[in-house]
């Protein structure tokens, strides 16, 4: 990329190319807001002879008015003015679908085999009146009756012209047919070829050798929802985990927690890896313990005698949502009951085998929120075998005041947890982030870094505290070091004294 | 910023041509049932059709009244309902539902069904079990292309992505040879066609297939070379964050067929507005393919020459003012309006990067892509999952944690799996079943065994007889050999020296210097070369379906190549290529499913749902 604009290479600044960084909020954002008012600023002159007419008519929603969205929701909005939904008499919910007609029973004879015909333009006389077709290629009203080759069909179905496979009967003309259909690679056509081909549960195991058309048949199936068939496919196949998972999916359209539970529970038995196993018995023991606690938490709540139901209003319920959720929410209710109930958040650790640093994270921050900063400080006390108590974190410090400060602690907060981080240049960006004078200054006095130190002073408020205890410790550093220099020159005498010493002692004794 | 293209760059052919044929056609459809009727038309179909024609065309052709298909039992009064549909199953059983409620309750009734931009017998096996095979008529609207701006043009059908690479449905084959087939004549005939991926050998085939059964006229070319390209030849360029204008945009406020709603942080007033992104915005077109970096400068530059061409005003007589109001006035407020809307945007898109440590998810992506203390990023990953930040990203991550690495170790896998059902739900399980299906989060295998017996089987591909054979071998997921991959094509510059994000030297820069788009690469090399020759080892690594075909003599239009994305690509990537054909002199064209990022990547795989 070449830039050749003098006059940017000019605003640029000539200094040394330097990193950017989306934390970079002094430069480049402040540069950012200077442009914005300078652009809001001419805002107005802009507004006083704004004539309109360059500018998009746009309805409330935001869409220019007259296109087709913004046309859509106005008929929307007047419908729901003037008409109430009618019923919807719904006829197709328990008709038996084609597809389990055919595979129920191999001697139900009226199967549509022989009807199951791909051509429009054939079946319905009156439908040519509507729909005449688009392109009709001179080649296409050559012959309308069947006696095309599999590999022609194939090709006549990949166009879209008119086919009958009624002449495709006995399983071997079936099965050329369906090979046929898979290696012309057309997805539409094959799984179409595949629904009249597979018509018996017999065939299932002709799709095994044939993964392609096996695909399509499922993808057909699941697109259906005939979860029926699907699953009696899967099972000829052999497919165990894919069965396991399949029914574990339908607890998600069951909305009764009672029953979803219940549903949950049937799903034990089902042939999951051990691995997933395991995560289904919990989902089931996590889902059963969420309906006992919110039971007893929606009784306390509205009883109006628990404090913290009334001080925090609980949003929204807990059921079915994620452990990890549900750990939080115990440890922001119930955080000192004791291990013997269902909502005490040991409890809950134990049960679910949590890790010791994802507990500590979750119990931080719903302590954090609730601002109970005894609680969080003890989460960190440790006693060593002196007994002396000292912070400890299975977490790194700057994340846990990253979680503090989300929780909106006050500095004073804040400022412990930062003097915490180990390193020290990490330690220093936190606490500008966080305005800890203290720390920074701290940092540097012990960084040596006078020029540094000096620098901070310009950022500290005039006459405050933190600008005095600069001035402090600069006189006290000048002054350490004045005073080191004549404890230097002192010693430099001493020595000079005792050699004198040693050299009289020696001439002494010589 | 403005960047001074070669000389000899070719103009790009113009493809307002495809709207208008679109429009065209369905104006002719619409009066295949003449009359009043009520339309109804699928809700991710709307926008695409606003870009086409609007309200007052559809009136003109006795539409009534416009709907969106809603899955809800219809309200209207008409005698006449037609329905602009995709293919799709859930859809078509709805109106089943539909004309099922009007049978019973006596009421008669007119429909017409038109598919976009094609029918499935699939569909029409559902009117069939459902009773209503006769009672409606069908119809296709071949409408494939979308012009999104001069060089972006899109199928918009980003189900292709889910359907296709996860469920092995081929049924879009036949419509991306289509898509080809409907290019090349227009714009062709191609010279070179070149390729990689399974479904683009197809959808390859399929084009040369539909070439043959019709005519070609000689032509002036308009497009010389043709580079296909499946998604999951490169999932690891739209797994990273993106840091382009663009695409960042897109990342945060997600850009619909062209267009974005900026809510009220960015306009700074009460509402929300929607925008069109592309080349017309004059202020938009200059910052799109610059590093966020570099984005405030030139913002400031412009306010700042605003300010100036605004106070120009001081001082003026009448006469001057006069000229002032007619010729440049129009065009300042519009470049006003514009500039402080992308302000607004970087505005907010910084607040929201700096709130959620951008810098250190940036560091980690980085160090996965390089493969350098992985430790640190898996315990950064973990962070993550058990803070319960983002369940899209904590994916994202452990999906591009994966493919770098060419599979977790077991003990890994497990424990992050754990933990992220943990944090974010059991029925993630499915969620997991799936991206192991993929191949993009996957348990590193033991040993090689798998792999020698899929290449012997693999080379068996092009023999007819043994296509149930390879069949049952060939399993979707492929190994990603990406460390090995980025070695070979130096993906990944030496992360010690400098990068000057300011003046980019490779297409690195899309991703702040850290790594050259693997997709953007191959495109690049096999140019380069004219076909795959010295790039075998690269195509093994790749699982081949690589194919390189030569279709006539060299023609004028050699320079302009179309690069069709099967699955989907990011804006990141348009840019890199936008900057390669800078660079090297051509021109680009990306045909796309669908534009995709890493959210609707990983979105579309999400199975917790009903």
């Amino acid at each position: 990329m070449m830039k050749s604009k003098p006059d940017e290479e000019d605003y640029w600044n000539s200094s040394k190319f330097k990193a950017f960084t989306f934390d970079d909020e002094d430069d480049e954002f402040s540069r950012l807001k200077e442009s914005k008012q300078a652009v809001n600023s001419i805002r107005r002159l802009v507004e006083e002879d704004d004539d309109e007419d360059d500018v998009e008519k746009v309805s409330w929603s935001g869409e220019p008015v007259g296109s087709i969205s913004w046309s859509v929701r106005e008929t929307a909005a007047s419908n729901q003015r003037t008409d109430r939904e009618p019923a919807f008499p719904k006829i197709n919910a328990d008709t038996p679908t084609f597809m389990c007609s055919h595979t129920s029973s191999v001697s139900a004879g009226k199967t549509k085999t022989g009807s199951f015909q791909f051509s429009d333009s054939l079946s319905d006389s009156s439908v040519r009146l509507y729909a005449p077709e688009l392109r009709k290629p001179k080649s296409e009203y050559k012959d309308y009756v069947s006696d095309w080759s599999p590999e022609e069909t194939v090709h006549r179905m990949q166009q879209g012209k008119a086919v009958s496979l009624e002449k495709f009967r006995s399983l071997q003309d079936k099965l050329l047919l369906l090979d046929f259909s898979i290696s012309a690679h057309d997805g539409n056509v094959i799984t179409a070829v595949t629904l009249f081909t597979i018509t018996f549960t017999v065939l299932f195991r002709e799709l095994e050798s044939r993964q392609t058309a096996l695909r399509h048949f499922i993808h057909y199936l699941t697109e259906t929802r005939d979860q029926r068939l699907l699953l009696e496919l899967l099972r000829a196949l052999g497919r165990t985990e894919d069965i396991a998972l399949l029914q574990y999916k339908e607890h998600l359209s069951i909305a009764d927690e009672n029953k979803r539970r219940d549903f949950l529970k049937s799903c034990l038995s089902l042939p999951f890896s051990p691995e997933d196993s395991a995560h289904v018995q919990d989902h089931y023991t996590l889902l059963e313990r969420q309906i006992i606690i919110e039971a007893t938490d929606r009784q306390a709540e509205r009883g109006g005698k628990v404090e913290i139901f009334q001080k925090f209003p609980r949003r929204a319920s807990i059921l079915n949502m994620p452990l990890i959720t549900t750990l939080y929410y115990c440890c922001f209710y119930h955080y000192t009951e004791s291990e013997g109930t269902y909502s005490s958040p040991l409890n809950v650790r134990q049960t679910f085998r949590i890790s010791e640093k994802q507990f500590f994270v979750t119990a931080l921050a719903a302590r954090a929120k609730l601002k109970a900063w005894v609680d969080v400080d003890a989460l960190f006390t440790s006693r060593n075998w002196l007994g002396f108590t000292r912070k400890k974190s299975p977490l790194g410090f700057h994340r846990v005041v990253d979680i503090l400060q989300k929780n909106s602690a006050p500095t004073q907060v804040l400022q412990e947890y930062v003097g915490l981080v180990d390193d020290a240049e990490l330690r220093i960006s936190l606490a500008q982030k966080h305005k800890c004078h203290d720390i920074i200054i701290n940092t540097y006095r012990d960084l040596k870094d006078r020029q540094q130190l000096l620098g901070y002073r310009g950022k500290v408020e005039r006459g405050s505290v933190e600008e005095r205890k600069i001035n402090e410790l600069h006189v006290f550093v000048l002054s350490r070091d004045e005073s080191a220099e004549q404890l230097a020159a002192d010693n430099q005498t001493a020595r000079g004294h005792r050699l004198m010493m040693c050299e009289t002692g020696v001439s002494f004794y010589l | 910023m403005a960047h001074s293209a070669r000389r000899d760059s070719p103009e790009l052919p113009d493809f307002s041509l495809l709207k208008r044929l679109a429009r065209d056609q369905l104006i002719y459809l619409l009066e295949q049932l003449p009359g009043k009727k009520d339309l109804f038309i699928e809700a991710d179909l709307m926008s695409p059709l606003d870009r086409i024609a609007n309200v007052s065309t559809l009136k003109q052709h006795e539409v009534d009244k416009l709907y969106k298909v809603e899955y809800k039992p219809v309200i209207s009064t008409s005698d006449q309902l037609c329905f602009l549909i995709r293919p799709r199953i859930q859809t078509v059983k709805w109106i089943c539902d539909v004309v099922n409620a009007d049978k019973a309750a006596g009421k008669f009734r007119r429909y017409k069904l038109i598919f976009t931009p094609q029918k499935f017998y699939a569909c029409e096996a559902v009117l069939e079990e459902q009773g209503i095979f006769g009672d409606v008529t069908t119809d296709e609207w071949a409408f494939y292309l979308l012009p999104l701006d001069d060089d972006i043009i899109s199928l918009e059908l980003p189900e292709f992505f889910r359907d296709n690479f996860l469920a092995g449905d081929q049924r879009w084959v036949r419509t991306a040879g289509s898509t080809l087939h409907l290019l090349h004549s227009i714009y062709g005939p191609f010279s070179k066609i070149y390729g990689i991926g399974r479904c683009s050998k197809m959808a390859y085939e399929s084009w040369r297939e539909q070439v043959e059964e019709g005519e070609t006229k000689a032509r002036q070319a308009e497009i010389g070379n043709v580079f296909l390209i499946d998604r999951d030849v490169d999932f690891v360029t739209p797994l990273c964050s993106q840091v382009v204008y663009e695409g960042l945009v897109d990342d945060i406020f997600r850009i619909k067929c062209g267009c974005v709603e900026f809510g009220p942080d960015v306009t700074s007033s009460d509402k929300s507005m929607k925008v069109m992104l592309n080349s017309q915005d004059k202020v938009f077109n200059e910052i799109r393919n610059e590093h966020f970096s570099n984005v405030f400068g030139f913002l400031s530059q412009k306010a700042r020459n605003l300010q100036t061409a605004y106070d120009k005003r001081r001082g003026m007589d009448i006469k001057q003012m006069k000229t002032f109001v007619s010729e440049e006035l129009k065009g300042l407020k519009q470049e006003h309006r514009l500039l402080s809307l992308h302000i607004g945007a970087s505005e907010s898109i910084m607040k929201k990067k700096t709130k959620q440590d951008f810098q250190e998810l940036l560091k980690t992506e980085h160090s996965l892509l390089e493969g350098f203390e992985i430790r640190e990023c898996i315990s950064f990953i973990e962070e993550h999952i058990n803070r319960q930040v983002s369940m899209i990203e904590s994916l994202r991550l452990l999906c591009l944690l994966s493919i770098t690495e060419n599979g977790l170790l077991p003990k890994d896998y497990r424990s992050l799996k754990a933990q992220y059902l943990q944090s974010y739900g059991v029925d993630h399980l499915l969620t997991f079943a799936n991206l192991r299906q993929l191949g993009l989060l996957v348990e590193q295998q033991p040993g090689e065994t798998l792999t020698v017996m899929e290449s012997k089987v693999g080379k068996l591909v092009n023999d007819k007889t043994a296509g149930k054979l390879t069949d049952a071998f060939s399993s979707l997921a492929k190994k990603s050999n990406f460390r090995a991959l980025s070695k070979k094509l130096n993906l990944v510059p030496k992360s010690d020296e400098e990068y000057d994000l300011r003046v980019p030297r490779d297409m690195a820069y899309i991703f702040s210097g850290a790594y050259i788009p693997l997709s953007c690469k191959l495109i690049e090399q096999v140019l380069e070369r004219d076909g795959w020759t010295g790039l075998e080892e690269v195509t093994r690594l790749l699982n081949g379906h690589e194919f390189a075909h030569s279709d006539r003599a060299k023609n004028d239009a050699q320079r302009i190549v179309l690069v069709m994305f099967l699955g989907g690509c990011t804006f990141s990537e348009i840019s890199a290529l936008r900057f390669l054909g800078r660079e090297r002199g051509y021109k680009f064209i990306v045909v796309t499913t669908a534009i995709t990022n890493s959210s609707r990547l990983i979105e579309a795989l999400l199975d917790n749902h009903v």
